[in-house]
């Protein structure tokens, strides 16, 4: 049983992506999408939670919202796969359901 | 009628101060009617939603503290709370309001559906939802 | 898939419904069915017809109501939240006596039984807010 987990909210802002992780269950994936995309960065108080996360978790950030906001490829914690929103639509599907922390 | 699906309701911020709290109660309320198995979770500033003694008399807004104490009759069978999020905020169970519980076809009762869970818990039971409303 | 989407917040004030718009157009290219797009708290106002962004901005409600039309879309703004928020269309204007209505085109004004019963009928529920 896996689900997606969607954060929209940067790790400096809220808990939201820190009780995602918290969370969510081994085998699950994390979407970062709007301000969550944030906490992709590398260098970030935030990094560590995420690489630790990604022990037995796939985190996935949206690209246009990693445009938008300047950050490019080679600021992203390693291991982190940008996807589009035809990514976050085989996302929902290979998941079993979404659950949005806001 | 479908199937009958696992909801829960997904409760992360504080009362009064935006209105997500109680227009996600609405929600609970009008889903009653669809029969559907519910479960209310609260974490984070969420655990705020269930003190007991608020008191609104003084700023205008409507309180809707007595409506969490009619869930039981909503169709809602468990109302679960993060502990960490209480301990965080000073807060133990015996801050929380009581909601009680009966189903009328069997007659079983229980006095209190507001029910502390550790970190383990809360993942499970959302693992275990099959719909997460998030408000 | 059969997919029902919730917004949370209304039209440029969050990226919400941006986010939400984008997911639901890529779902439907994709050839996935969206039951419902339900509108609730702030994001009833992605229903009025009365918006004027400026020219070189997109047109959020407007884009809601293009997609609608080409893919026959039900877009539905939670009557609890519309009253609250003065979302009008013609049944609330004259149950409620109000002078004007400003509902945009394709959007209905419905209970929250629809978001419920947009749960129970999808396969999936993505929720886009704050």
């Amino acid at each position: 049983m896996a689900d997606l987990h969607t954060v929209n909210k940067s790790p400096f802002e809220k808990n939201s992506l820190e009780a995602a992780i918290k969370f969510s269950q081994a085998g699950s994936a994390i979407l970062l999408i709007e301000d969550g995309v944030y906490g992709a960065m590398k260098g970030t108080a935030a990094e560590g939670m995420v690489k630790d996360a990604m022990g037995d978790k796939k985190v996935y950030a949206l690209k246009s919202d990693l445009m938008a906001r300047a950050i490019k490829d080679d600021r992203l914690i390693d291991g982190i796969e940008v996807v589009d929103y035809a990514g976050f639509v085989d996302l929902v599907e290979a998941n079993d359901k979404v659950q949005a922390w806001l | 009628m479908s199937d009958i699906k696992k909801f829960m309701y997904l409760n992360r911020r504080a009362p009064y101060g935006t209105i997500y709290a109680w227009e996600s109660l609405e929600v609970v309320l009008i889903g009653a009617a669809f029969d559907q198995e519910v479960s209310l979770m609260f974490m984070d500033d969420g655990v705020f939603q269930l003190v007991k003694g608020s008191d609104t008399s003084a700023s205008d807004m409507k309180n809707f503290l007595p409506t969490y104490r009619t869930l039981g009759d909503y169709g809602v069978r468990h109302m679960y709370v993060d502990k960490a999020s209480l301990e965080a905020r000073g807060l133990t169970s015996d801050d929380l309001i009581e909601v009680a519980w009966e189903d009328f076809e069997t007659e079983e009762e229980v006095d209190n559906i507001v029910e502390p869970v550790d970190a383990d818990q809360v993942a499970q039971l959302m693992a275990e939802s099959e719909v997460v409303f998030s408000f | 898939m059969k997919l029902a989407v919730q917004v949370n917040e209304g039209p440029y004030q969050h990226q919400a419904t941006d986010s939400a718009y984008h997911f639901t157009k890529a779902a439907l290219e994709k050839g996935h069915e969206v039951f419902r797009v339900f509108f609730y708290h702030d994001g009833v106002l992605n229903g009025t017809r009365l918006t004027t962004p400026p020219q070189d901005d997109r047109n959020i409600v407007n884009r809601w109501v293009e997609l609608a039309e080409k893919y026959d879309l039900d877009l539905v703004l939670c009557v609890a939240a519309a009253q609250r928020r003065g979302l009008v269309d013609e049944g609330e204007a004259q149950r409620n006596g109000k002078d004007a209505t400003n509902i945009a085109p394709r959007f209905r004004i419905s209970g929250l039984g629809q978001l419920v019963e947009a749960a129970i009928q999808a396969e999936r529920l993505i929720v886009f807010g704050d």
